[in-house]
């Protein structure tokens, strides 16, 4: 399978850079003293290329896009599913709100096709919704449940993270890289090949390219090209590392509005309580 | 307590005149709340009250925590999983019991660093001081203990280079790392005993609390001059102080709500900012991390530790480091000896003031280069800033007391004050 790079034109088209850094965070994180040490940086060494896709759910205003998602479970399903596992996701929250938000009767006929070991029968049976994906079935093929959070693409200025408010710390850019990163070479090194990958750290991953062109149909009829279905099947994946990723966002707006509001009336207060001190007019 | 004189509680109530003779209970309260408190302290003074909603903030959150939380290291990561999926609001608590170990470090650095700078260290309250950063040591090891229980890649490769530090100390070093770690290498024995200990500390730290208060309380707080509150009479100390009730309550309470409207942000739109991604990966003995890095607060004295690359006689380079690492934290207890100064404050004291931004700089370099591979130039830089960092304490602090000429300090806490906000019917209006 060849991958076909992409022509500028689509690129520019798909991955609209948001260059509009708010000021205001930045300092407010610098007078937090949040800006020393953002750990995000760390990850992965080495030199490697991140794109910068446009997600959705990006900022805090970002939400998940429910039908991404759902292209993004069939990709996971028809594709990664054959070697990587998602054994913290249960098959119940499929059905959450925020989520794929399928309805019950699909979330039970789609764990259905999975084949799970129960201990009480010790026998494997179709699996239910109260279920939880299994493991890689692989050796060596890591669990994909956490893997938008356990990669960080973007290390800002300096390596400080400091975009995290507005993009996420890169992880599903860093998945989506590495799936439309092949750039068709190999090598054999210890009796293994190894594919050549622009967003791999050392650049040579053992993974073979797993995806081409049209390879998957969708019932919604979207582009499936490597970059459209690389896109999808990273926002499902951070969907599965982070499923309360909407609630979050909303406790953000809650706390920061309702504290907010208790912050203005704690300082009328402080400055009417001080003013006699302070021998100032109220 | 003892010290500013001031009103103090007078049981009105029968129940109240019943209950003073018996246990005087209202009265610790009253006379704890009525503090005669400076009134020009400035906003570097509202950090007390932000630590102290941090440690009730993780004590609830963790307790909280600890009931859906497995300390075994086949279920530990997935517990973990667990409350952040299916535990009702379990994301929120571990969300702020992680972010809140981080807002906990920074008012613990700018608190430090303001007592630095006002000589809040000083005589009368070389007690205060001293406990204050024993409350830092247990704070330190508190959140060592706790990043290790999601048993992450870091949180495993961390506990493994820090219990090796132990290891490395001369003779008795194997002995000890093995009784702390319960076994020859990190496991579930060090897992149960981390997560146990993680529970017991902040009860350690809850009562050095009461003990810093207690001593400060005695003494009076510092404020930004340095000069004492004038103690002769009730009515002179009333001209220095306001009552911390309601004054400073609702100046902190001020401070700590924006201080938490951050926090919130923090928590609902990047609450991995300060984490490692590498922690989302379950611990795995087989798989060293490329680049193991502690917490953004340890960063300083990690770097330390790694500054010494090189053997000094029988000492081997490892072991300096351990020794510079525990010694930079020990010099700062000695400070209240060796800062030589009459003066209290770095206000009045113009030479003091360019090495004590320089420190502050230094622990930013230092946070840096602990951030960093130890390769190229940052093992270099590193010791340049542990030198650094023991000569302020060792040297620069004895020597400046000595050396340095003094600004005139006001005559009274009411001058100072008068000066930012003169009377109505001062000419200088």
């Amino acid at each position: 399978m060849r991958i076909i790079h992409q022509k500028p034109a689509l690129l520019n088209n798909r991955v609209r850079r948001k260059k509009k850094m708010k000021s205001t965070v930045f300092s407010i994180l610098a007078a937090f003293g949040l800006a020393v040490g953002g750990t995000a940086a760390y990850a992965a060494g080495g030199k490697s290329h991140i794109e910068d896709f446009d997600f959705s759910f990006e900022g805090p205003f970002g939400k998940f896009d429910q039908f991404q998602l759902q292209r993004g479970l069939q990709v996971y399903t028809e594709v990664c599913a054959a070697c990587h596992g998602l054994q913290y996701v249960a098959f119940r929250n499929l059905g959450d709100a925020g989520g794929p938000a399928y309805g019950p009767e699909e979330v039970k006929a789609y764990a259905a096709q999975f084949e799970v070991f129960d201990p009480e029968l010790d026998d494997t049976r179709a699996a239910i919704p109260s279920d939880k994906f299994p493991k890689s079935a692989l050796e060596g093929a890591p669990d994909l449940s956490l893997m938008a959070k356990a990669r960080a693409g973007f290390h800002g200025p300096a390596g400080l993270g400091i975009f995290q408010i507005t993009k996420g710390m890169g992880g599903p850019e860093y998945i989506a890289s590495i799936l439309s990163g092949y750039t068709g070479k190999e090598m054999e090194q210890a009796g293994s090949t190894l594919y050549e990958n622009t967003a791999f750290p050392g650049g040579w991953i053992s993974m073979p390219p797993p995806m081409a062109d049209g390879q998957i149909d969708y019932a919604d009829g979207h582009g499936n090209d490597v970059h459209h279905m690389a896109q999808d099947v990273s926002a499902f994946l951070m969907w599965a590392a982070e499923p309360k990723m909407m609630a979050r966002k909303q406790l953000g707006f809650l706390g920061v509005g309702f504290l907010g509001l208790l912050t203005i009336l704690l300082y009328l207060s402080n400055k009417q309580l001080w003013a006699p001190v302070k021998r100032k007019e109220t | 307590m003892a010290g500013i004189p001031h009103d103090s509680y007078e049981p009105k109530s029968g129940f109240e005149k019943w209950l003073h003779v018996r246990l005087p209970i209202v009265s610790l309260v009253y006379d704890t709340l009525m503090i005669p408190t400076p009134k020009n302290l400035n906003w570097m003074w509202i950090w007390g009250i932000v630590l102290t909603f941090c440690l009730v903030l993780q004590i609830v959150t963790g307790i909280v925590l600890a009931m859906h939380y497995t300390p075994n290291v086949d279920l530990a990561f997935a517990s973990v999983e667990h409350i952040m999926r299916d535990v009702n609001g379990g994301w929120a608590l571990r969300y702020m019991h992680a972010n809140g170990a981080s807002l906990f470090f920074i008012a613990v650095y700018a608190h430090i660093f303001r007592g630095l700078y006002y000589g809040s260290y000083k005589s009368p309250r070389e007690v205060t001081w001293i406990v204050g950063m024993l409350i830092y040591l247990a704070m330190m090891a508190t959140g060592f203990l706790g990043y290790v229980l999601p048993w992450g890649q870091m949180s495993f490769w961390g506990a493994t280079v820090i219990t090796g530090l132990f290891g490395a100390i001369p003779g008795i070093g194997p002995i000890i790392q093995e009784w702390l770690l319960g076994g020859p290498a990190v496991d579930n024995a060090t897992l149960n005993r981390f997560f146990s200990l993680h529970y017991l500390l902040p009860f350690v730290i809850v009562g050095l609390v009461a003990v810093h208060i207690w001593a400060f309380h005695t003494t009076g707080n510092n404020n930004p001059t340095g000069v004492e509150v004038r103690r002769k009479s009730k009515a002179e100390a009333d001209k220095d102080t306001v009552s911390f009730w309601p004054f400073y309550v609702v100046k902190d309470a001020f401070a700590l709500m924006l201080i938490l409207v951050v926090f919130m942000a923090v928590i609902g739109f990047m609450p991995n900012y300060l984490g490692h991604p590498d922690n989302y990966i379950e611990a795995n003995p087989l798989a060293t991390p490329a680049h193991i890095v502690p917490e953004w607060y340890y960063l300083p004295f990690y770097a330390i530790l790694r500054a010494i690359t090189f053997d000094v006689l029988f000492l081997d380079a490892k072991f300096l480091g351990v020794l510079m690492m525990f010694g930079s934290i020990a010099v700062m207890m000695l400070a209240p000896w060796t800062d030589t100064s009459p003066v209290r404050s770095g206000r009045y004291r113009p030479q003091f003031k360019w090495w004590f931004w320089l420190l502050g700089l230094d622990f930013m370099v230092l946070m840096w280069c602990g951030a960093q591979p130890a390769e190229g130039l940052v093992p270099t830089i590193s010791l340049i800033g542990a030198i650094y960092w023991f000569a302020y304490f060792l040297v620069i602090l004895p020597v400046l007391g000595w050396k340095e000429k003094a600004l005139p300090v006001p005559e009274t806490i009411e001058a100072d004050f008068d000066a930012h906000y003169p009377p109505k019917t001062s000419p200088a209006e």
